[in-house]
This record gives C-alpha cells, structure tokens and sequence, in this order.
C-alpha cells in the first residue's frame, strides 16, 4: 500500500518549478523589485534592531489604536498592488486595438481583472473601513479599547495573511482568470484545473474568518461598553453606521464562507453541489454569492457615509441636520441591502415577477441615501463652512456619488439591465460609487483623524493636489466607460477590432495616470506631513474645532485613552462639554485595568495561512500538519489566564501632567 | 477587555463626581453577547447548507434516493444520543452552580461521551452509505446530505475538544468567574447543536423518506 503513496507528491502536491513564473517578463521583474525592496526593509529593520519593538509595540499589540493602524497600512500598500492592476488593464485596453495585442496576453489580463477586484474589494476597502472603525469606534465611545481586544489583534493578522496569499499567487502559481466572484461551473475543477481558484478560495477564507470576527467584536463594543449617558440615540453617526455595517458583515460572511467552502468541496472532492451534470445547481453558488456580495458593498459605503457625517458637522461648525432621519435611514438600508441581491443577475432567467420585486426594493434604497444627502446638504446650508482636505473630499463625494446613484437607479430598471448589464456601463456605474463613495470617504476619514492618531496634522497643499487628481482623474477615466457601455462594449475584454473605439479607451487611461498622480500626491502627502511634523503639530487633541468624544483626549491619545471616563449628557458630546465650562480633571487618578499584549493571534493566523497555501498546492502532509499545530496553539493559548495589568496610578499622573504642560505651552 | 471583572468598581473612596466624567466604570463584559453573535453567524452557515440541501435534495441523478438509503432506526439512537447529552450538561451546569467541581466534570465526561456515541454511530452511517456506491460525489441529494450532516457532525467534534480542554482547565483552576463564563458559552453551542441536529433529523431523514 505504501508504494502507491507517491512521497513528492504527499509532500509537495501541485508544486513544482513550472509554478515560478520565469518565462513571464512582467513577473520576473515585480518578482526580482519585491526581492530587492524586501531585502531592503528587512535589512532596515535589523540595521536599525527595530525587530524587538516591532515584535512588541506592533505586531503583538492588543491596542485598537495600533491596529486600526496596521489596518489603514494594510489597505494602502494593497492600494498600490490593487492600481497598478488597474494600470496595467487601462493600457492594455488603450493599446490593444487591430493588430496589437497589446502586452498582456489573454490568460495573465484575466489573472489581472480577477486580482484587482478582490484586491480593492477585501483587501484595500475592508482594511481601511474596519481600520477607521477599529481606531474611532472606542474612541467615540468613550472606552478604553473593544470588547475583545485579543480577537481584534487576531482578526487583523488573519486579514493579512489573506492578503499575503493573493500577493503570493503572483509569482508562485497563479491567481483565478474567473472575474472577483469565481462563477461556476468556470471556476469548478474543468474550467480552471489550475491553483489559481484555490488561491482566491483560501485567501478570501482566512481574511473572511478575521472579518467576521472584527464584525462581532465592534458590536460587543458598541452595544457593551460606550460610556454612562450615551444611549443608542446619543451615539455619533460614524458609531452608528459602523454598528450597522458590522451587523451586515456578522450576517453576511458566514455566507461567504459556507459557499466557498461548496466550491472548494467540488473542486478538491468531485461533489456535485455546482456542477452541470449529476444533479448540481451553479445557480445556487450565483444567489449565494450574491446574497453576501451586496450586502457587502453596503459595509464598505455605511462607514464611508458616518465619516461624511462627522466631517459635515465639524466643517460647518454645525450639529448635524436630522440626526434622527440619518439614523434611521441608515438602519433602514442595513435592511434593504439583503433584499436586492438579484439584480445583480436580472438576465439570468428569474422570470417578470421576481426581476419586478427586485428592480422595486432596488430603486427603494436610494430613498434613505436620498434623505442622506439632503441631511448633509441642509447641515451645510448656513454653516460657516471650512473648505478644508476632508471637506473637500466630502463635497467631491456627494456630487459624485449621486451621479453614481443615479446610474445604478437606471440599472435597477430590468428592461434597462438587459441593455447595460455585463457592459462597461456597470463597470463605470460601480467605480462611480466605489471610488466616489468608499474611496473619497476614506481619504475624508484619513485626512479627518490622522492627527488624532498621529499628533500633526497632514500637510494641506498635497492633500489638495490629491483631491483634485483623484476627482477629476476619476471622471476623465470613467466617463468614457459610460459612453462604450452605452455603445454595447462588454466588459473583461483583453482586445478590441474596431478602431473607432480606440480614441475613448485611450481617454479613461489618461484618467488612470491622473488618477496614479492623486495617490502619488498621497504618498507625498504623508512623507511632507512626516518632515513638517512640529510644524503641523495638533497639541490641543482637537485641531479642527469637532463634536465628539475622540477630540476631548489628547492627539495621539494615551494608552488608556481616557484617564477618566467620560459621562455623556448630549449628542456631540465634546461640542456639549465645551459649550459648558467643562474642565479637564488634574487630579485624583486611579490605576487603570488592561489588557496584555499576547503574540497567539500572529501564530495562530501564520498557522492558518500555512494551512491554506498547503491546501491550494495540496501538499496533505503540510496542511495536515499545519492543522495539528493549529489546534496546539489555540489550546495553548486558552490555558493563558493572565490577559490583564493595571497601568498604575503614578503613570496616569505622569501622562496627564505631560498633557497639561502641552496644552499651557500654547494657549 | 473580556478579561475584565465587574467586582471593584463600587470600592473607591469618596470622590467629587464630575458632570462630565465618572471615576470608575467597568463596563459590562461583551463575552456571552460576542459568543451569541458567533452562534447567530454560524447558524447561517447552516441555513445556508440547509437552503441547498433544499434545492438539491431531490436531484438523485439516477441514484439512490432518501428513502432507499435512510436506516431511521440508528439516527432515532443518535439523535437520542444527542438530545440526552443536552440533558447532561444541563445537569453539569446545575452542578457548577453549586460550585461542585467533581460532580460537574463527571457530567461533562457524561456528556463527551454520548457526544462521542453520537459521532461514532455518524461515521458509521457515512462509512456504510460510502460502501454502498451513496458516496458524496453520486449526485447532488448526496452532496448537499453530506456537506450539511457532516458540517454539524464537524461541529459536535470540536465542541468535544473543547469540552475535554475545559475540563483539565476546571480541574487545574476550579470553577472560577472566567471557567464558569466558558462553560456557559460550550453550554450555548452544545444546545445550539442540538437545535439544529432537531433540523436535520426532521428535514433531512424524516422528510427524506416521503415518497
């Protein structure tokens, strides 16, 4: 028996040296620049022995603050991996007309379309949303840290690693050619033989887990521990949508989950769950996955529109209009979302009646984002407004927004759908509320609380030039796929016949390098703020006059964020405490109970990463033993009692008198 | 900060209560909310094995079908099996109540065992039904059967390592304020399994013998 048992195969599995990709130019060399700018961090890091205080400061911290951090890091180095995809697609399709094919050939294009949905997706939005939500959620709340805070250290690594695979697909193997949701039967075991699925199915796995497990967690926060006074009416509109958005994802992942899982059982077993033959239904993935997939892009704008709230108010010197009305608009969204899923596929044969029930509930929604709009125009009306970076981008959003709006209303309409659907139509429709929702709202949300997490503000001049790419770049790049889309052109084309076209492709990648200039003005941006940090220093904690409770600790806040908890009396609680004589109390502190730092949610996420890149490569013996130390390492960690220490009165002293002696330094 | 008890709050000496701060606040710990959430997601992982067994169920492609393969009899042991290991760490619960740290570890092994029972007689339904040519792989009702009765049996497994880990925790630290919390949330997830295992009794066998 033993014979059979082919021990390169149970050790390696699909792996081989054809898995390099050394006959593919572009590879190679991102592969050899990867090395070579790894070697270069790595050896930064051991030249300047900052391995131990990453260790400890970092990597193994429990602190929301520093991994709502790590999250915004995370999503934007995959911004820059997500754009130059899109970079790569937008001058593929400008180039690729008659005779030139262009230079990316049809299997490494499809492989690039693929990767750059899922990368923008769950790995550039997701961060950036739960980032900001990990970093102000407990602030706004007026609490110490979330409800669990090792999970939310966990959740964190189990989303990088995630993102580790995707980014190893790229020069072990491949990734899917299948488009960001993988639809059977082409992403079954015929119609991609290759690891490719298995990379999507197992990266989005993992972060999934680490997804779902933030999601319970702020809610435990929100629910658990905002601070005496701030009933559920009182709290700010970025907790709110942040509670909403996180049930969604509590509701919605397990899904994702349970349908990837089908998929991996048809591909890896042979079961019939998606196939054409033997009884499968792939209709069934098509629903499931949709019944996540919309609710999903509704997690990723609810936080983007609570940003937009606070940044409106603050920015004109305002309480928000109808705070009432965006609550309730918000939860009545949170609702609808799971009530539309089908028009994503109105051509796919439901029938009149249910394409009618789905195009309704569609066309309903943009009544609560309607009533949102207003809010924000009528908080705006007679405010003395203050055309700073983050108001900027949420004047640039709600006019570009509302366009997209508008064109996904045109989409909800089935008759219309049959026309547009599967065009570059959708695809400009999606990017218009994507890049003008999500993407302008967390670049609002970034330039918002960077000096609170940072202690200066960033630099203004290039967070203008930012702005101003990234929302003209955005129209110049996407208006002409709204013109091709009405012309018919479909979308996921590596090659196009008629010259005619030519001109409008050629256009929208001019607005992708105006757009590459908006992050490359970021990146300035952050680098220009670093070296006039005392310049741009904020040492009052609330540098742009705002309203809630973040603002009342100091910039960056202490460990313990606040050294008393706050009590809460008003919406706009900080607006409320200025308003009323409140004074900072210099005396009387106590020790203060938290929790330790622990590096089990490292090992255990690079355990389950392990684990995934045996199960792509079915290496049996790897991922089996992967498991083993898997489940050694989650019991090991529950028979750890010691989670907790008290920071000690004399410390909270020392840190409030340093406060003190900041703030009379510049009265 | 799950870790965190509620007991030293009302200690503190007399302090001038500001307007807008308290002196002290423990919030209240999110542990068995933040584990009926979890329970909640999982339960949709199960709906939706549900929802597709529901589509795929009748899709035999010429294979056997629920009635031919259903041998009623052994699942009416197993789910007795299952529902009486729901009776036995309702006992243990009682007992860790009473702060008895014997009597509630005799009742967990009670109920690791019928859970144990249980996953044996699965096993050896699945080895049986694999044996006949009605493995998963024959048609799309096998499929979905498998995937859904599998998952659940997946479940009562790990639910067992869990026990028997917290079992050495409850003999190496008693019945403390943080074991008594992880009793309760195995207690939740061994009900919840239980739950749905009343699901797929009915849905699945009772229903899968209709003509």
């Amino acid at each position: 028996m033993l014979d059979h048992i082919d021990m390169t195969k149970l050790i390696f599995g699909r792996l081989s040296w054809e898995a390099i990709p050394f006959h593919e130019p572009i590879l190679l060399i991102t592969f050899i620049g990867v090395l070579i700018g790894g070697a270069a961090v790595l050896g930064g890091i051991t030249y300047f022995r900052l391995w131990g205080p990453l260790w400890r400061d970092w990597i193994t911290s429990i602190d929301h603050k520093k991994i709502g951090i790590m999250y915004v890091i995370l999503g934007i180095v995959m911004l820059l991996r997500g754009f130059a995809d899109a970079l790569m697609m937008r001058a593929q399709q400008a180039l690729s007309f008659g005779d030139s094919a262009g230079f990316l050939p049809p299997h490494h294009y499809d492989q690039v379309f693929t990767a750059h949905g899922v990368i923008m997706i769950f790995f550039v939005a997701m961060p950036l949303v739960t980032g900001l939500m990990n970093y102000v959620v407990p602030l706004q709340i007026g609490a110490r840290d979330v409800a669990f805070p090792f999970l939310n250290n966990f959740s964190f690594w189990m989303t990088t690693f995630g993102a580790g695979l995707v980014m190893a697909s790229l020069f072990v193997g491949e990734f899917a050619r299948t488009g960001w949701l993988a639809y059977p039967p082409l992403s079954g075991i015929l119609g991609s033989p290759d690891v490719g699925v298995d990379y999507y199915i197992w990266s989005l796995q993992i972060a999934g887990v680490g997804t779902l497990l933030s999601g319970i967690n702020l809610i435990a926060t929100i629910v658990k521990m905002r601070a005496p006074g701030m009933n559920m009416m009182k709290m700010p509109v970025f907790t709110w949508t942040a509670l909403c958005t996180n049930v969604l994802i509590v509701a919605a992942f397990p899904i994702l989950t349970a349908v990837l899982g089908m998929l991996s059982l048809d591909r890896v077993f042979g079961t019939n769950f998606f196939t054409n033959d033997l009884g499968g239904n792939a209709m069934m993935y098509v629903n499931l996955i949709w019944i996540w997939g919309h609710p999903e892009v509704y997690i990723l704008i609810l936080p983007a529109f609570g940003i937009f709230s606070e940044i409106v108010s603050t920015f004109s010197g305002k309480r928000l209009f109808g705070y009432t009305s965006m609550v309730y608009a918000t939860v009545v969204i949170t609702i609808l979302s799971y009530l539309v899923w089908l028009h994503h596929f109105f051509t796919m044969g439901s029938g009149a009646s249910v394409n009618s029930f789905f195009g309704i509930t569609t066309m309903i929604i943009s009544i609560p984002t309607g009533a949102k709009i207003f809010n924000w125009l009528f908080t705006m009306y007679r405010g003395r407004i203050r055309f700073e970076v983050p108001m900027l981008w949420t004047i640039g959003f709600m006019i570009t927004f509302v366009i997209g709006g508008m064109t996904g209303v045109m989409l909800a309409v089935p008759p219309a759908d049959f026309v547009l659907h599967n065009s570059l139509f959708l695809i400009a429709h999606f990017h218009n509320v994507i890049i003008g929702g999500v993407v302008f709202g967390m670049f609002a949300g970034i330039n918002f609380w960077f000096p609170k997490a940072f202690g200066y503000k960033l630099d203004d001049f290039w967070g203008r030039c930012s702005f101003w790419f990234w929302c003209i770049g955005f129209w110049v790049a996407f208006t002409p796929l709204y013109v091709l889309g009405f012309m018919g052109v479909t979308r996921r084309m590596s090659h196009f016949e008629d010259p005619s076209l030519q001109i409008w492709f050629q256009i929208a990648a001019f607005g992708a390098f105006l757009i590459a200039l908006g992050i490359g003005s970021f990146i300035i941006q952050l680098v220009v703020s670093y070296l006039r940090r005392d310049k741009l220093r904020d040492t009052t904690g609330d540098p742009w006059g705002a309203r809630t409770l973040e603002w009342s600790t100091s910039s960056p806040p202490p460990d313990y964020n606040f050294a008393f908890t706050p009590r809460v009396h008003d919406n706009d609680a900080w607006a409320d405490m200025k308003a009323n004589g409140y004074t900072r109390p210099q005396e009387g502190f106590v020790p203060i109970h938290m929790p330790k730092n622990t590096g089990a949610g490292f090992i255990i996420a690079a355990l389950s990463a392990v684990i995934g890149f045996g199960l792509i490569w079915q290496m049996w013996l790897l991922a089996g033993a992967g498991f083993i130390a898997l489940m050694a390492a989650i019991i090991t960690h529950t028979f750890n009692y010691k989670r907790d220490y008290y920071i000690s009165a004399d410390d909270v002293v020392r840190v409030e008198a340093n406060r003190t002696r900041l703030l009379d330094s510049h009265v | 900060m799950s870790e965190i008890s509620n007991s030293s709050a009302a200690t503190m000496g007399a302090s001038p209560s500001s307007r807008y701060y308290v002196k002290e606040h423990h919030p209240e710990n999110g542990t068995l909310l933040g584990f009926w959430m979890y329970l909640m997601s999982d339960c949709l992982i199960f709906a939706c094995l549900f929802a597709t067994y529901a589509v795929l169920g009748r899709n035999y492609a010429g294979g056997p079908t629920g009635a031919e393969l259903f041998d009623l009899p052994l699942v009416a042991i197993n789910t007795s099996l299952l529902l009486l290991s729901s009776i036995t760490y309702g006992f243990a619960m009682l007992e860790m109540q009473k702060k008895k740290v014997k009597t509630t570890l005799i009742w967990l092994a009670v109920t690791g065992l019928l859970g144990a029972g249980f996953i044996y007689l699965e096993l050896y339904e699945f080895i049986h039904l694999i044996h006949e040519g009605a493995g998963p792989q024959r048609s799309g009702f096998l499929t979905s059967f498998f995937a859904l009765v599998a998952t659940h049996g997946l479940h009562v497994s790990f639910g067992i390592v869990w026990l028997i880990t917290l079992m050495f925790q409850i003999k190496k630290h008693g019945l403390t304020p943080e074991n008594g919390r992880r009793l309760m949330c195995l207690s939740m997830f061994w009900h919840f399994l239980d739950v749905v295992w009343i699901g797929v009794f009915t849905f699945v066998y009772l229903m899968g013998v209709l003509p």
